[in-house]
């Protein structure tokens, strides 16, 4: 595995180091490490070694294709930034000079070195460490072609919010077909319980509802609700997804969504999802009126047929005879090219602050329930009343960061309770004429037309109060409060304790990761972050791509959004599903394993370990072969095989082992090993 | 050379949990010993034990493996295999009279770059008050002194 034969390199490489402004140079003496590649390394091959401020900049790939053309380099090593942020960059500079993309390394002395140590001597001397390493590994590198496979035109979104909606119709107006998966019998997610959106106060249903329409009446769309996604298989272009469709009971085909079975239902249950547990629903029910499908589901925990055997009362009132108890869950099999997750997020459960009261005193509200109190078309008919159904409070107090910024719950920033909290503050002076007071930590009030919003309530008379609240209780010690709630607060801009006495609270809870998030994230192969929120590929370059191929993200489940980010994303998610469509095939990265026939000696240890079923044992010859359309390249085999007739591309043994040389600095001049040594 | 022992260690990463745990690290700014060198693998199934003994014999003073959480593998169950291998691997270790601290076996996410670079400064010391493997000189005769990296390379920069 010797770079050279007679003293002589084979490769003339090219070395580049990068400044990065002061990231690296900073920390590591850029100019020492290039003028080291080329004083100690030039017998491995080093011709030309250079350092510059922002490698790159346009000017700093012209640099490296220069030296391609005018020095006939044959490799090329990057010393800057993590590959995963600009392997691509330079491996295109490579080839525009007419270099084989795959002859280029990329070493990492940034998040690798100078942004880790502080030690710069040790720093500079792991950063030699490391560019060694690269040197010896690139000129073991072959030219490669990346792969290409075709795309298959279908797309499934996962998730039919506002964000999944935006997305499932962008790529189905564009010609493609979609299948939009949601969990509950409706679209619309947690937009649908909205009844004003902040910060022009348009009517949530007003602009989701004709979007759920379109969705349910597109020609492309083909729309599995009640239904969720239980297995992934495959890769970018090529997914097979299967998808469980509950079972509804009811005949869509001869359904007409008369609503005869939900008035006739009998059985009437808490709706604690739509009505957040402030309303009922029947056991068949859909869960608003303009839910889409139209169709209704039925509860099979609480009919009471399916729970105790007679009633059927829907079945025989239903003018279509649509009800069919008989019906069992569906498995359906998708063909899929990409995958957009629009999962969503689950509010914060206000139990787990028992200080704040939630649970306990009856008028404590979460800002979920708060929506559904002030919605036209909800439990109260946008009544704003304690929870006793009549009473008008006289005064509230809105809280905002209920464990947000709060290292004992979560320490992000949900991002939409500042304004959430001032829409009901200005929703509750508009229709009460109440006081109302807001808790906050700060106001952040940061997209388009929003301080203006806030100027607004401040106008109307809103009380904002600068303090985390302490305590609600109803414990009262002063005249006053007797009857009331008390909100305990340190007014941090008097500097004081106050006790305010209201008669609703309302609690502006964070938003969180589904429950589920882990799992979702392991059905697709994707990874959360400490938090549970889905990782963007790159949280400022590509933050609608995942690490994953073909998988990508919109909406609240990569992170706290406000509605009109969450639309951008889907569309933004949308058009990369419909760049890669549009190009019938995707490239790929060349990593593969392959098998040396003559080598294999069919012992066949390595049949067994590939999940992607991509090795085959052929009996007739007693060999193996790997096929390399099913191969993902993690390299398993390559590590198992004992007669080494297993190679694997761009990380092969030659390459692994002539970076941990490099790396171990045994072939720097006057430190390399003496010829036949057994290493 | 200031006498005092700094340890080298070579750690494997897996190219969708660690080495973005350690690109993470870099862009929180966490900090770790700079005494570790690491090797991109696509998956720490794709980890040769050999090149654990190749890294002991070439030099290195510890072997930091690392690898996504059981469960949470790029290539669904691929570092299962990688932890049969380890285990394998540290038995036979052991036998070579290897201590066990000296070749770990960690998991880190992507998201877990904190942790990571906490791992890695547990194990420089460990690693450093277990001293120098010297397998290098042992077996090869290489080397003109004990090998302390960032000291061998200011040598070789001289």
């Amino acid at each position: 595995m010797s770079a050279q034969t007679n003293g002589q390199p084979h490769e003339r490489i090219g070395v580049y180091v990068c400044h990065c402004g002061s990231n690296i140079a900073g920390v590591i003496d850029v100019e020492e490490v290039a003028q080291w590649a080329a004083d100690k390394l030039g017998h491995r091959g080093v011709v030309i070694a250079r350092d510059y401020k922002f490698m790159c900049s346009s000017l700093g790939q012209e640099l490296i294709e220069r030296d391609i053309v005018e020095l006939g380099l044959t490799r090329v090593v990057v010393a800057a930034c993590s590959p995963h942020l600009h392997e691509q960059t330079f491996r295109t500079a490579c080839a525009r000079a007419g270099l084989n993309r795959y002859l280029c390394e990329l070493v990492s002395i940034r998040e690798h070195a100078s942004w880790v140590h502080t030690d710069k001597r040790a720093a500079t001397e792991k950063a030699k460490a490391l560019l060694a390493g690269g040197v010896e590994r690139v000129a073991q590198h072959a030219p490669l072609e990346p792969l290409r496979v075709p795309i298959h035109p279908a797309t499934l979104v996962v998730g039919g919010g506002i964000a999944g909606i935006q997305a499932a119709l962008e790529i189905a107006d564009a010609g493609y077909p979609v299948y939009l998966v949601e969990r509950e019998p409706s679209i619309g997610g947690h937009m649908a319980q909205f009844d004003k959106t902040f910060p022009t106060m348009d009517c949530a249903a007003c602009i989701l509802t004709p979007r759920m329409v379109s969705v349910g009446t597109h020609p492309n769309i083909t729309l599995l609700t009640w239904s969720e996604v239980t297995d992934v298989k495959g890769y970018v272009g090529n997914f097979t997804v299967t998808v469980r469709r509950k079972a509804r009971y009811i005949k869509t085909d001869l359904c007409t969504g008369c609503g005869i079975c939900q008035d006739k239902c009998p059985k009437k249950v808490i709706d604690d999802v739509f009505e957040a547990g402030l309303g009922y629903r029947k056991a068949v029910y859909t869960p608003f009126p303009q839910a889409v499908p139209k169709y209704p589901v039925i509860d099979y925990d609480n009919c009471i047929y399916f729970q105790k055997g007679t009633c059927r009362a829907c079945e025989k009132l239903c003018p279509t005879e649509a009800i069919d108890f008989e019906q069992q869950d569906e498995y359906l099999t998708l063909d899929v090219g990409n995958i957009v997750l629009a999962t969503g997020f689950d509010v914060m459960d206000a139990r787990r602050i028992a200080q704040y009261g939630y649970g306990r005193l009856a008028n404590v509200f979460t800002s979920l329930e708060f929506e559904r109190l002030s919605n036209a078309a909800g439990p109260t008919n946008g009544r704003i009343v304690l929870r006793d159904g009549v009473t008008t409070p006289q005064t509230v107090g809105i809280i905002h960061c209920v464990g947000s910024r709060d290292r004992n719950f979560n320490n992000y920033c949900s991002a939409i309770c500042c304004m959430q909290s001032l829409k009901f503050a200005h929703l509750i002076k508009e229709r009460t004429g109440a006081t109302v007071y807001n808790f906050y930590i700060d106001i952040r009030t940061t997209a388009k037309a929003y301080d203006e919003f806030y100027q607004h309530v401040l106008e109307e008379g809103t009380i904002f109060v600068r303090g985390r609240v302490a305590e609600v209780t109803d414990a009262a010690r002063l005249p006053g409060e007797e009857g009331k709630l008390i909100i305990q607060v340190e007014d941090t801009l008097v500097g004081r304790q106050r006790r305010i006495p209201v008669d609703m609270v309302v609690l502006s809870v964070g938003l969180e990761p589904r429950r589920d998030s882990q799992e979702v994230a392991k059905l697709f192969g994707i990874s959360c972050s400490a938090n549970g929120w889905i990782i963007e590929k790159h949280p400022k370059l590509d933050p609608v791509a995942t690490m994953t191929e073909g998988v990508f993200v919109a909406g609240c489940a990569q992170g706290p959004k406000d509605i009109p980010s969450t639309v951008a994303q889907g569309a933004a998610a949308a058009a990369r599903v419909l760049a890669h469509i549009q190009q019938k095939e995707i490239a790929l990265e060349p990593i593969r394993a392959s098998v040396d026939e003559t080598k294999c000696s069919g012992c066949r240890i390595c049949n067994n370990l590939c999940p992607f079923n991509a090795i085959t044992f052929h009996e007739d010859r007693m060999v193996t072969e790997i096929n390399p359309a099913l191969c993902q390249g993690c390299g398993t085999c390559v590590a198992a095989c004992p007669a080494g007739a297993i190679s694997g591309t761009v990380f092969s043994n030659d390459q692994v082992l002539a970076q941990l040389e490099g790396l171990l600095l045994r072939t720097v001049k006057g430190m390399q090993l003496e010829e036949g040594v057994p290493a | 050379m200031t006498g005092s022992f700094e340890p080298v260690i070579i750690g494997f990463t897996c190219n969708w949990c660690s080495y973005r745990a350690a690109d993470l690290a870099g862009t929180a700014r966490e900090k770790y010993p700079p005494n570790i060198r690491l090797i991109r693998l696509m998956c720490s199934g794709r980890l040769d034990p050999s090149f654990v003994l190749k890294a002991l014999a070439s030099g290195a003073d510890g072997v930091l493996i690392t690898g996504c959480h059981p469960g949470e593998c790029h290539y669904l169950e691929q570092n299962y295999k990688a932890l049969r291998r380890f285990l394998l691997l540290r038995r036979t270790l052991t036998q070579l009279g290897i201590e066990p601290g000296r070749v770990k076996l960690v998991w880190a996410s992507a998201a877990e770059g904190h942790r990571l670079a906490q791992e890695i400064t547990t194990m420089v010391e460990e690693v450093r008050a277990l001293g120098p493997l010297n397998w290098a000189q042992a077996a090869n005769g290489f080397g003109p002194e004990p090998v302390s990296a960032p000291a061998a390379a200011e040598g070789g920069a001289a």
